[in-house]
C-alpha cells in the first residue's frame, strides 16, 4: 500500500491509513488530509538524491508518513480514531492552490505541503484549514509572512543556523570565516547566519562569496586555498543551498580549522545515525519501510504522521474544527529525549537539533549551558519577545 | 527536633557518639557480602561490583548489547541482547554463560513466568511480543502490539502480562493462556517500566515523556491516578522517569527520573514524593539489595551506577561500569 506522488486527488481514493475492523470505531470521523508536493521535483532527480548532501530530502515526504501511520494503527484503534491520507502533485503554485481547494471541498481537515514557500503561502491563503509545513525552512514562513494556521515541522533555517552557533559557542570557536553562495536563497540564508552569529556573539572576520567555477580568472572566488588565506580564523562558516561547493571544502582550507554550515559540520533534524532516545528504532522502521537512510525531511514528515494522530486521538468523533484546535495544542514525542510542541507566536515545533558530520552525531543543542527564562528549547529559532510574526493565533 | 542545650564538652561527647553509631551502621552495611551484575549496550560484558567495597571487581562476557536483566528462580542471570536476539543465561557462581536462548528479533525486555518455564519478550523493531519456552528456546506464540515495545510484567499468579508500547502510548493487557490482548490501557506519553505493588492490586507505569507514573488498577485495567513529579531546579521535559522499583513489603517506591539526574522516593500508600536523591546522567533502572538499605542506580549518560543509602536519602559513591549502562541485579 504505497502512495504514490502520482496518484492524482481526482482518482477521489483517500488512501485509508487505518482499516477498520475495530467495532469501537464504527462510529468514528474519519480525519483526511491530502499532502500537496511539486510534481516532478527538482530536489528529488535521481542525480542530486543520489549525492545526498546533507541538509537536502532523500525521497518523497509521504514515506515518512506512512511510517507515522502504520505505527500509531494501535493508539489510533484504541481511542477508535481513524486517519486517512490522499495526495496530491502540483505543477504549478496555480495547481497547488487548485489541489488545496478541490481538497478542502471533499472532506478535508488538514493540508499537508512539502512546497516552496510562495506555494504553501497560496494553499494557505485559498482555505480555512491548519497547514502542516513538511518541508519549507525559509524563515519568511515563520516571520513576516507567517500565517495563523500554519505549522512547521522542520526547523527553520533560524533554527539550523542558532544550533550551529551554540555549538560554536561551547566550543569557543568564535572568531568566523564566512563564504556565500551567489543564489538568493544564499543571501538570505546568509543573513540569518549573521543574526545567529550576533545573537550567540560569535564574530566574523571576514565574508567572502564564493562560485562554483573552473576558470583561472575567477580563482579568487572558486579556488578553496585562496578563498580561505590571509585572514585568522577558529572555523569556516559555508552557506551554499546548493551543496557541491560546501562538500568539497573541508581540508581543502589553507588553515587547518573545520568547516561548518552546509558542509563539515551541519545542523540537522534528525540524523539516521542518532543514538540516544530510541532513534535508532525510528530509523530503522523507516529505512526498512522506504529503503533508504532517514533524513531530516523525513523526520518532519513523520512528526506531521504523529502531529494528525495525536490529533484524531484527541478528538475521535472530530468533527474538523476540534482536529484544528488539537494540532496547536499537541505534544509530540519525536524520539529526541523531549516532549516537543508547537510554538504559539509562529507555529514552528521547538525540538532538539542534531549537529552532524554526516557519520554520526557529533553535538546536540540546545548545546549544555544555555538558558532560557522558560523553555530552553527556545534558544534555538526566533522566540516571542522578537514579535517577528506580526499575526496572533 | 529542638536541640537540648548541653556545654560545649558534652555536646562533643554526644557527636562524637552519633558518628560513632553511624561509623557502626556504615560498616554493618559494607559486611553486605555480594556481587552487582550491570548490563552496558557497549560492552558486551556485564561488569561486576563487590558490593562490600563497591569496587568493579571484574567483568563477564556476554551476547551483544546487553539490555535488561533479571534473576530467574534458580537464581540465575538471565540478560536480553538486543544485536544478538538472544538471552545468556549466565550462572552467577561460576561466573560463565550456561547457555543463550533465541529471544525473537531485536529482544528489547523480559519477565518470567512464576515457574520460569516461559520468557516472556519485547521484541522492539517487530513491535511483538513473544512467548518462548525457556528450556527449548522454542516460541510458544507471538502477539502483535503497540511499535516499540519495552517493559514487560507478569501478574504474580502468571495469568497477566502487561507490555508497554513507547509509541502508542498504551499498557497492552494480555492474557497469558490465550495470547489474546484483553485490554489496551492509555497512559501517560512514552511509557517505560512497571512495579506491581505485592497485594497485587496496582500496577505502576513509568511514563518518559509524561514526567509521571500512572497507576491502574489491576482489578479494572483503568488507570486511577496519576503520580506527577517535580524536582526543584529541572523543568518538567527534563523529568523522565524510566527505572521502578518498590520495596518487599509494598510501602515505597523508587523511580529513576532519567534527565533530571534524581531519583524520587515515593511513599506508595498516599502517592506521594518524599526524597528526592540527585545521582549521576540520566538515571534510569534501579535495584535495591536484599536488605533494601542500599538502592543500585544505573545512570545511561554518565556510565556509572550511585548507590544511594535508602535511610539517609544519600548517595554513597558512584561506580564506573561499562559503556552506556541499563540495567543492574544483584546476587548476595
Amino acid at each position: 500500500m504505497r502512495m504514490r506522488a502520482t496518484a492524482s486527488w481526482l482518482a477521489g481514493a483517500w488512501w485509508m491509513a487505518v482499516a477498520l475492523v475495530a467495532p469501537a470505531a464504527a462510529g468514528a470521523a474519519v480525519l483526511k488530509a491530502t499532502l500537496i508536493t511539486p510534481d516532478d521535483d527538482p530536489r528529488l532527480e535521481r542525480s542530486r538524491v543520489e549525492r545526498a548532501y546533507l541538509g537536502q530530502p532523500g525521497g518523497p515526504l509521504s514515506d515518512g508518513l506512512e511510517v507515522a501511520l502504520e505505527e500509531t494503527k494501535f493508539e489510533l484503534e484504541a481511542a477508535g480514531a481513524e486517519v486517512a491520507l490522499a495526495s496530491a502533485p502540483a505543477a504549478t503554485l496555480e495547481a497547488a492552490r487548485a489541489a488545496a481547494v478541490a481538497a478542502e471541498k471533499s472532506g478535508a481537515a488538514v493540508l499537508l505541503t512539502d512546497l516552496p514557500a510562495e506555494w504553501t503561502l497560496a494553499v494557505a491563503d485559498a482555505v480555512k484549514l491548519p497547514v502542516l509545513n513538511l518541508g519549507d525552512a525559509s524563515d519568511r514562513l515563520r516571520q513576516q509572512d507567517c500565517r495563523a494556521r500554519v505549522f512547521h515541522l522542520i526547523p527553520s533555517e533560524r533554527m539550523r543556523s542558532d544550533a550551529l552557533a551554540q555549538t560554536l559557542v561551547s566550543r569557543k570557536w568564535s572568531k568566523l570565516l564566512l563564504l556565500v553562495g551567489g543564489s538568493p536563497q544564499d543571501a538570505l540564508r546568509a543573513a540569518t547566519v549573521q543574526a545567529s552569529i550576533k545573537r550567540y556573539g560569535l564574530q566574523v572576520v571576514a565574508s567572502k562569496p564564493f562560485k562554483l567555477s573552473a576558470d583561472p580568472r575567477e580563482r579568487d572566488l572558486a579556488n578553496p586555498l585562496l578563498l580561505t588565506a590571509g585572514n585568522s580564523y577558529d572555523a569556516v562558516w559555508v552557506v551554499d543551498s546548493d551543496g557541491e561547493f560546501a562538500r568539497m571544502l573541508p581540508y581543502r582550507t589553507v588553515l587547518p580549522r573545520p568547516v561548518v554550515g552546509d558542509g563539515g559540520l551541519v545542523a540537522l533534524a534528525w540524523h539516521a545515525q542518532f543514538e540516544r532516545y530510541g532513534a535508532p528504532q525510528v530509523s530503522r522502521r523507516f529505512a526498512k519501510a522506504a529503503k533508504r537512510p532517514m533524513t531530516a525531511q523525513d523526520w518532519a514528515a513523520w512528526m506531521a504522521g504523529k502531529t494528525l494522530a495525536a490529533a484524531a486521538i484527541a478528538a475521535p468523533k472530530g468533527p474538523n474544527a476540534a482536529w484544528a484546535q488539537a494540532i496547536g495544542k499537541s505534544t509530540l514525542d519525536g524520539s529526541k529525549g523531549t516532549s516537543l510542541s508547537f510554538r504559539a507566536w509562529d507555529g514552528q515545533l521547538r525540538q532538539p537539533m542534531l549537529l552532524t558530520d554526516g557519520q554520526g552525531v557529533i553535538a546536540q543543542a540546545p548545546a549544555e549551558g544555555v538558558l532560557h527564562p522558560r523553555n530552553v528549547l527556545d534558544t534555538l529559532g526566533a522566540d516571542a519577545p522578537e514579535k517577528l510574526c506580526p499575526i496572533a493565533r | 527536633m529542638p536541640q537540648p542545650f548541653l556545654p560545649p564538652p558534652a555536646r562533643t561527647l554526644v557527636r562524637a557518639a552519633a558518628s560513632a553509631l553511624a561509623l557502626a551502621a556504615a560498616s554493618a552495611a559494607a559486611l553486605a557480602q555480594g556481587t552487582a551484575y550491570v548490563s552496558s549496550e557497549k560492552d558486551s560484558a556485564l561488569t561486576m561490583i563487590d558490593l562490600a567495597t563497591l569496587a568493579v571487581k571484574g567483568t563477564i562476557p556476554t551476547c551483544k548489547r546487553a539490555r535488561h536483566i533479571q534473576l530467574t528462580p534458580e537464581r540465575q542471570i538471565m540478560v536480553a541482547c538486543t544485536d544478538s536476539n538472544q538471552a545468556d543465561l549466565i550462572d552467577p557462581a561460576s561466573g560463565k554463560s550456561v547457555r543463550r536462548i533465541p529471544l525473537g528479533d531485536e529482544p528489547e525486555a523480559f519477565d518470567l513466568s512464576p515457574d520460569g518455564k516461559v520468557i516472556y519478550v519485547s521484541n522492539e523493531d517487530a513491535g511483538e511480543a513473544s512467548f518462548i519456552d525457556a528450556a527449548s528456546g522454542k516460541k510458544l506464540r507471538s502477539v502483535k502490539v503497540g511499535a516499540e515495545p519495552e517493559g514487560v510484567k507478569v501478574s504474580a499468579d502468571g495469568k497477566t502480562l502487561y507490555i508497554t508500547s513507547e509509541v502508542a502510548s498504551l499498557v497492552h493487557v494480555i492474557d497469558t493462556a490465550s495470547g489474546k490482548v484483553v485490554k489496551n490501557i492509555k497512559v501517560g506519553k512514552r511509557p517505560r517500566r512497571m512495579a506491581i505493588t505485592p497485594d497485587g492490586k496496582e500496577l505502576w507505569v513509568t511514563n518518559e515523556l509524561g514526567a509521571s507514573v500512572s497507576i491502574v488498577s489491576t482489578a479494572t485495567n483503568e488507570v486511577i491516578d496519576t503520580l506527577k513529579f517535580e524536582v526543584k531546579g529541572a523543568r518538567a521535559e527534563d523529568i523522565t522517569p524510566v527505572g521502578i522499583q518498590m520495596t518487599s513489603d509494598g510501602k515505597r517506591a523508587f523511580v529513576g527520573l532519567g534527565r533530571a539526574n534524581h531519583v524520587a522516593f515515593v511513599d506508595v500508600a498516599s502517592r506521594k514524593v518524599g526524597s528526592l536523591v540527585l545521582v549521576g546522567k540520566r538515571a534510569w533502572n534501579v535495584t535495591l539489595d536484599k536488605a533494601q538499605a542500599r538502592l543500585y542506580v544505573v545512570n545511561g549518560l554518565s556510565d556509572d551506577v550511585t548507590v544511594v543509602d535508602v535511610a539517609g536519602a544519600k548517595a554513597i559513591k558512584s561506580v564506573p561500569v561499562g559503556r552506556v549502562p541499563y540495567g543492574l541485579v544483584i546476587v548476595e
